[in-house]
């Protein structure tokens, strides 16, 4: 056991993604935008790596592009023996259903015109888990463990607040029990009160499915609380990657020491 | 201590239905040179409170009973015309969203000078000197007048914002949210930028966030709201050191703190049913 614990279950080695952008005189021109600079991440089995980094440093291109959501440009992604970037579409539809994502907008990230129960069936129809009534069972179940009740299953999303629709949006992705869930900045668009029960949810469902989670965040309090590891992104560079108390304590690079004095509240108010 | 502006007992109501308070009894005052902030989640009527004291409510909405009073002034149910002599130019407001609040086919030089063109009636070679005296103040540098809000960052758009809201040197400035859309770098960048200008301009500053971090950072006094009403208020240091409230100290103790010594815990709604019963 003790060994286990100790090993990764997703690798990712020397990613590298560029995108073309516009620029110059009516868009004549283009710029290269390097989104992903020869990033090289591990994240051991039923642990919490976290992904921090202002706006535009390319943590949600890794999200996606970990998740073969988007193409990559050079690099290996290895997950169970396999380098998903070279897997054919069907094989990696096949694998996708150990990688899962929870998306940052729980209003834009689920189809209005879908059941509750459609939504979070979709995934065990797609890969054919159970029959109809196994997965309606199924979907009561998990439902039931994100805190909604099976009363919801024929509920659209709009009848739900932010943060039951982003509990819907976890149970959509840990419905075909994943091995490995990609959270997107899960709680950033939820009030501060709610924030707080979804990352506990998040944190007892990873302890029952021994889940493993890659935790996307620009907040380093939140990321304090959740993650064991940490890897902050600059420009499209891991810049630094360690144990979250040793980062948080003592950090090594210039840009990680700015983004910590940067977190608001750290004034003591006893002055 | 000069006090600048007085709520008095406010309530908003739809006007469709005057029997439902979005806002309800809300009295807090400010100072001159002092910033108040008021928190509260999302539907707690922070931002209605504000727009009340611009009169920028949703002609949906109507003011109840209750008195805003600035500067010894009644402005409750002041005039349009009477509304827009204050607007910008004694009274100053920063949005939230800083993508969607500039108009993006004009230069921001051109959208800083429009209160200083109309409010203090300044023209030509004065009227650039102006804006690019303003430009500098918050850090950008002058030559970029000619820019579009496109060519701009997230963090430049908002320091253009708060250019334009105290350019006419506006006795109180209002902030929605400014900061939240912007990175933890940037966001200490402005907050420090409008602590700096409030005491230079010796501004009051109604802050609105319901980030409790910021809230120790600028605060002198908080304000909390819950669902229309103000549950608690007073100086920062008593509010978030010595919560009266119960959903004031259910609210601060979901807050997660830098250091992770504090236990992560979900809000705790008990006290409503308690005082119910």
């Amino acid at each position: 056991m003790e060994k286990a614990a100790e090993q990764h279950i997703l690798v990712a080695r020397n990613l590298n993604k560029t995108y073309s952008q516009r620029s110059g005189r009516f868009g004549f021109g283009s710029t290269k935008i390097k989104a992903l600079d020869d990033v090289s991440l591990a994240l051991r089995a039923g642990s919490t790596l976290a992904v921090v980094g202002e706006s535009g440093s390319g943590k949600s291109t890794l999200a996606r592009c970990l998740l073969q959501l988007q193409p990559l440009d050079s690099g290996e992604v290895i997950f169970q023996d396999k380098n998903l970037a070279r897997l054919s579409v069907h094989h990696l539809r096949m694998k996708r259903r150990y990688l899962q994502m929870i998306f940052q907008d729980p209003f834009a990230s689920l189809n209005p015109r879908m059941k509750v129960c459609d939504i979070v069936a979709e995934g065990l129809v797609i890969h054919g888990l159970g029959t109809g009534r196994e997965q309606q069972d199924k979907v009561v179940q998990m439902l039931e463990r994100v805190g909604l009740s099976a009363a919801d299953m024929n509920k659209y999303p709009h009848q739900f607040s932010g943060g039951q629709r982003q509990r819907i949006g976890i149970a959509r992705a840990l419905v075909l029990e994943p091995k490995v869930v990609v959270c997107d900045e899960p709680v950033s668009a939820l009030d501060v009160s709610v924030q707080a029960q979804i990352l506990l949810l998040l944190r007892s469902l990873q302890q029952e499915m021994d889940l493993s989670y890659i935790f996307i965040s620009h907040d380093l309090r939140v990321v304090r609380h959740i993650a064991d590891d940490i890897a902050v992104m600059y420009k499209g560079r891991i810049v630094e990657q360690g144990k979250v108390e040793e980062i948080y304590s003592a950090p090594t690079q210039d840009y990680t020491r700015n983004l910590l004095n940067s977190i608001p509240g750290r004034k003591s108010l006893a002055a | 201590m000069t006090e600048l502006l007085r709520i008095e007992n406010l309530t908003i109501t739809p006007k469709a239905e005057p029997g439902r308070a979005l806002v309800s009894q809300v009295s807090f005052a400010l100072e001159a040179g002092k910033t108040t902030c008021i928190v509260g989640e999302s539907g707690s009527g922070k931002s209605l409170t504000a727009l009340a004291v611009m009169g920028l409510l949703s002609d949906q909405l109507q003011l109840g009973q209750g008195n805003i009073v600035f500067k010894g002034f009644n402005i409750t149910h002041a005039s349009h015309a009477e509304l827009q002599r204050i607007r910008g130019k004694e009274i100053g407001m920063i949005f939230q969203e800083p993508m969607t609040s500039l108009n993006p086919v004009l230069t921001i030089g051109y959208q800083i000078g429009e209160s200083l063109a109309q409010h203090l009636k300044l023209t030509g070679a004065a009227l650039k000197a102006r804006v690019a005296d303003l430009l500098q103040q918050v850090g950008i540098p002058p030559e970029r007048a000619g820019s579009y809000p496109d060519e701009l960052s997230g963090g430049q758009r908002q320091r253009v914002m708060i250019a334009m809201s105290i350019a006419c040197e506006p006795a109180m400035l209002i902030a929605d949210e400014p900061t939240t859309a912007l990175d933890v770098t940037v966001q200490a960048q402005i907050l420090k930028l409008l602590d700096d200008l409030k005491t230079r301009m010796h501004m009051g500053m109604l802050f609105i966030t319901h980030d409790f971090g910021v809230v120790t950072d600028i605060a002198d006094n908080v304000v909390v709201m819950f669902r229309g009403e103000i549950v608690e208020s007073g100086p920062v240091q008593d509010v978030l050191l010595n919560p009266r409230h119960p959903y004031t100290r259910a609210l601060l103790d979901c807050v997660p703190d830098a250091d992770g010594k504090k236990p992560l815990k979900p809000i705790d709604y008990a006290w409503l049913n308690a005082g119910a019963a």
